[in-house]
């Protein structure tokens, strides 16, 4: 902490420099960007969850007038290896379509209804195969192989060939452990796969020339990574193709990687015209990642005075038909909260005939908190101890060898759990068929490859410059922490999501990194450019630089013996930087490391209607560690939405596929997202714990308050109906069996 | 695709009697034009009824109502007499959608989809409510349950149509009801709906009328169900006769709304709870 004091703009609550735009519709997403002579596109989609696709001809499309240009998988690059190839396989499908959705041709036609109308006519051949899309039929003996030799070497022998990578860790001898417990829990844990359901379908408008120069707009959590895949998908080189990320309407972590960028560019190139194309809902749903669906093993022991003695799980999570489902994120998570002496986790990556999943919110983390903390919470009620004070006898602290390995730095669990205990939400009375339930959740969080710009005007306003799309109100965030360096008005400073050709490479917006390191490259460009302002005022000054300091906005002398100057503001400074040295700039690029891990603690009340099996949420409080919160109103938001993604979860949504391997609700309509009438007010508390690795002591908050909702609810309504619920989404005819199975024993 | 705006029902009739390939009539448009839009049904001809004299106004008609084929479920709900004497029916036709859906959507075309789940449907027949149909061969008479025949059908023949909804006298002591179950509190689709309809004569429930939707392929009228309340005080006994007769009655299939044996029992649960708020506002208590 550079600052253990207090801050003049950090921690206010400003309006986001980009809602003026938002609420009246000047705002520009994915679909808003157009083109003189612009094609619309439409693709092509398999009906099949898994079939051999024999021929695509599309003769009679190429026929329509409106129709100038076809594109198949023969379009694409060739001899990618590795996650572009999985990449491209997906974008395109190549020999076999793998899940219902599947692309397998695109075209691009002179309006958007000509294009729908093209695309029916490209007849494809196909030969259906065995489909499988449960996560443990799909490991089962005699099932459908996805792709041979897709797995890595990770996979110990004697494993379908669908097991594609194996991850194992922990510490300790576990079944020493479960011998010293007074009590072993054992249960098996079930969630379907969830969309992250982000309001904007996936748009973009690409233009690529058979010079292999290109543009294209698209809506992304990252417009770099949309570069370097799209560059090498298409076959040209990244720095010809300049990405410019458009305002978006929500990620999630769905929008980390590309799925219609390439096929605008591939179809541009071929006809020569800008494209133009913009998914539908059910593409959306069918086409675009959702989360993993798990099956999970949970054991724990504990004794009588509430110390676990050994946690043991083992996570299968399905991940569509490719490797890179989380598993092994889910089983490194799993145990995180609790310092253990004994733990094991094991994580199976398995492929299914199902659309590619992409991260969601913490990928993986939620399930494995749903699947310990309602173990835990089983535990606590057969001891009949407090869920809070056993989760703080065995919280994670500060040195604590963590259950995937290294020693935790400064944490806030502690202070998060000390903080629900407090809160009235714990201590207040339940109405009789109401049930209360908590859990504690924990997340990596990220920093990654950051590069940002801050350039002064020279009418003493800034303007700075990220590379990371701002997915939660970063560009607040933004402004906030560069008025405080540079000590002038929050409005004074303007912050810019910069295209790829303007800054820097810079990852994604994923893994809560934005805040937290494009901040830190924020704070540390405008040094640079206070530095450069110093310098300025000591040449005119004509004293060293070193007695010059920088306060509230102005250069002034270090002291006494520094000279007696009049404080010269950054406006003054500003306004003759021409004459004086030329343009002042500050710019910082690094890939910083000191991401605080995060840590949050849920308490859920939750009401249960015996009769139909409908649950109602009817209280919520999110308490969660920030590090420091720089604009409190939009750390709530995250807080906030990390809930309501997670009620959604815990009680309605879920992929659902039929007999034939198609994915039966691909509407919002049948796709049950929580509508605002679904949700209570949710209550929120900001614990500040100073990430060390931050100028401010920021963590970052976006994933970590998807990681105990799941458990918090589910212990809420396992509460209030008297029976454990061990498979999400708690649907009502799911908590209506499990009313029957314990009413009958 | 031919769009038209015939200014009355005998130059509607002409149109459809003569419209070749698929025909739908278009009013608030809420189900013709998404199923359009997501290439579920892409009509030859589209007759908006929109431009018909008098289709937007509600009537006092023989001591009950006349609705027109074009009144939206907002104007239903906003009618200052109507919510008073049939808010079973009114209800039904809110829980449609969302606010934005309810200033298009009417009570003929959630009839005329053919939804086994349509809201307002069941609502209408346990209030004994009919409809007019014009066609080339003049207007017939035909009460609500007459009209579904299987999902997306209609006993409509080619050329007709229905040119008014006609809600009976709500007479006295009397009241109905319409609950649905769905999973969320609001956007969704009944997974399971029940209209009640009763009148008493004290606390003794003197008619009834009880219509279940989505757990058939068109909304059910069951007797068994009135039958089980006529002549008594809706005590416990007759609310399990009452569920178990509309559980009974069901003949639903397993989908990703619902299972057939959750939608069974809910019926029952459901009927239970509409028969009370219908007896309630009738004037009685339990």
């Amino acid at each position: 902490m550079d600052r253990p004091n207090g801050f003049k703009f950090v921690g206010t609550r400003p309006d986001r420099p980009d809602g003026m735009d938002k609420v009246t519709g000047r705002a520009k997403f994915g679909a808003d960007a157009t083109a003189p002579g612009m094609l619309h596109a439409a693709i092509v989609r398999s009906p099949h969850a898994h079939a051999k696709i024999l021929k695509i001809d599309s003769t009679k499309a190429e026929a329509m007038k409106e129709v100038k240009a076809v594109v198949t998988r023969a379009d694409f690059a060739e001899g990618l290896t590795g996650e572009n190839w999985n990449i491209l396989e997906n974008v395109m499908a190549g020999d076999k379509a793998l899940y219902d959705g599947h692309a397998v041709a695109a075209v691009a036609a002179t309006t958007p209804l000509a294009a729908r109308d093209a695309a029916k006519l490209i007849a494809v051949e196909y030969e259906v195969l065995p489909h499988v899309t449960d996560v443990d039929k799909a490991m089962a003996e005699g099932a459908p192989v996805i792709r041979e030799g897709a797995a890595d070497k990770s996979v110990p022998d004697g494993l379908h060939a669908n097991v594609v990578r194996y991850h194992e860790s922990g510490h300790g001898d576990v079944e020493a452990g479960f011998a010293e417990a007074d009590l072993v829990v054992e249960e098996s844990f079930k969630t379907e796969a969830t969309h992250q359901g982000y309001i904007e379908p996936h748009a973009c408008l690409g233009q690529l020339g058979s010079d292999g120069k290109g543009e294209l707009w698209c809506c992304t959590q990252g417009h770099f990574i949309v570069q370097k895949t799209c560059a090498a998908l298409i076959g040209i080189e990244a720095s010809q193709l300049r990405v410019t990320a458009s305002e978006i309407g929500g990620g999630f972590g769905g929008k980390t990687t590309v799925f219609i960028e390439p096929v605008a560019l591939a179809l541009s190139r071929k006809a020569n015209r800008p494209v133009k194309l913009v998914m539908s809902r059910s593409e959306v749903f069918r086409a675009t990642g959702p989360t993993s669906s798990t099956s999970m093993d949970v054991k724990i022991g504990m004794t009588r005075d509430g110390t676990i003695t050994a946690g043991e799980g083992v996570f299968r999570l399905q991940g569509g038909a490719f490797p890179g489902a989380p598993a092994d994120l889910t089983a490194m998570c799993a145990f995180a909260p609790y310092a253990l002496k004994n733990v094991k986790q094991t994580g199976y990556d398995v492929m299914s005939n199902r659309p590619k999943q992409a991260a969601y919110r913490a990928p993986g983390s939620p399930m494995a908190a749903f699947a310990v903390e309602s173990v835990i919470d089983e535990l606590c009620k057969k001891l009949d101890l407090d869920p809070v004070e056993v989760r703080l006898k065995n919280a994670s602290k500060e040195g604590t060898k963590s259950s995937f390995g290294p020693r935790f730095d400064r944490i806030g669990l502690v202070e998060t759990l000390e903080a629900a205990k407090a809160h009235p939400h714990y201590s207040a009375p339940l109405e009789p068929g109401q049930g209360r339930g908590l859990s504690c959740g924990f997340w990596f969080n990220h920093g990654g490859e950051t590069s940002v710009s801050l350039s002064l005007s020279e009418d003493g306003t800034v303007a700075l410059s990220v590379g990371t799309p701002d997915i939660g109100g970063s560009r607040a965030s933004m402004c906030l922490m560069v008025a405080e360096e540079l000590g002038i008005p929050y409005e004074n400073v303007r912050t810019t999501i910069a295209d790829t050709a303007t800054l820097g490479y810079n990852d994604v917006s994923h893994g809560s990194r934005v805040t937290y390191a494009s901040g830190l490259a924020a704070i540390k460009a405008a040094r640079d450019v206070v530095n450069k302002l110093c310098a300025r005022a000591a040449n005119k000054w004509g004293i060293d630089k070193e007695a010059v300091i920088w306060e509230d906005g102005c250069a002034k002398p270090a002291g006494p013996n520094a000279g007696d100057f009049e404080p010269l503001p950054l406006a003054r400074i500003a306004r003759t930087m021409g004459r004086t040295g030329g343009p002042i700039s500050g710019h910082f690029e690094a890939t910083p490391e000191g991401a605080g891990m995060s840590f949050a603690t849920h308490i859920v009340d939750a009401e249960v209607d015996g009769e139909t099996g409908q649950t109602k949420v009817t209280r919520y409080t999110v308490v969660q560690d920030a590090g420091k919160a720089i604009h409190p109103s939009y750390v709530e938001g995250q807080f906030q939405g990390g809930a309501a993604q997670g009620i959604g979860w815990a009680l309605n949504e879920e992929y659902i596929y039929g007999e034939d391997g198609r994915l039966q609700n691909a509407v919002f309509l049948d796709y049950r997202i929580p509508v605002a009438s679904d949700l209570p007010m949710i209550d929120t508390v900001i614990v500040e714990v100073p990430n060390p690795g931050h100028p401010y002591g920021v963590r970052g908050v976006g994933e970590t308050s998807i990681c105990p909702p799941l458990a918090a609810i589910a212990n809420a309504v396992s509460d209030a109906a008297g029976v454990r619920l061990t498979e999400l989404p708690m649907s009502p005819p799911r908590i209506l069996d499990a009313l029957e199975r314990q009413a009958h024993g | 695709m031919q769009y038209h705006t015939p200014g009355s029902f005998e130059d509607a009739i002409a149109i459809a009697s003569f419209a070749e390939g698929v025909t739908r009539f278009l009013a608030g448009g809420t189900d013709v034009l998404v199923q359009l839009r997501a290439d579920i049904v892409t009509p030859d001809n589209l007759i908006d009824v929109k431009h018909i004299d008098g289709v937007t106004k509600i009537e006092r008609e023989d001591s009950g109502w006349r609705i027109g084929i074009a009144v939206s479920g907002a104007e239903m709900s906003e009618h200052p007499d109507l919510h008073n004497e049939w808010p079973g029916i009114v209800e039904a036709m809110d829980l449609v959608g969302s606010t934005q859906i309810q200033g298009r959507a009417t009570l003929t075309g959630n009839l005329c989809n053919g939804s086994p789940a349509a809201d307002s449907v069941p609502a209408m027949i346990a209030a004994g409510v009919s409809v007019s149909v014009a066609g080339p061969n003049g207007t017939r008479k035909v009460a609500v349950e007459d009209i579904p025949v299987a999902p997306g059908r209609t006993s409509l023949e080619k050329g007709e149509l229905i040119s008014a909804v006609h809600i009976p006298a709500r007479g006295s002591d009397g009241a109905d009801a319409y609950l649905r179950f769905i999973p969320r509190t609001e956007m969704d689709i009944a997974v399971v709906g029940c209209g009640v309809n009763l009148r008493r004569d004290g606390k003794t429930i003197t008619e009834a009328r009880v219509s279940l939707g989505a757990v058939a392929p068109t909304a059910l009228l069951v007797e068994e169900a009135a039958e089980a309340i006529i002549g008594t005080a809706l005590d416990d006994a007759a609310l399990e006769t009452l569920a178990a007769a509309a559980s009974a009655a069901c003949n639903p299939i397993d989908d990703k709304r619902g299972t057939i044996k959750f939608r069974k029992h809910v019926a029952g649960v459901l009927a239970r709870r509409t028969a009370k708020i219908a007896y309630e506002r009738a004037g009685a208590s339990i």
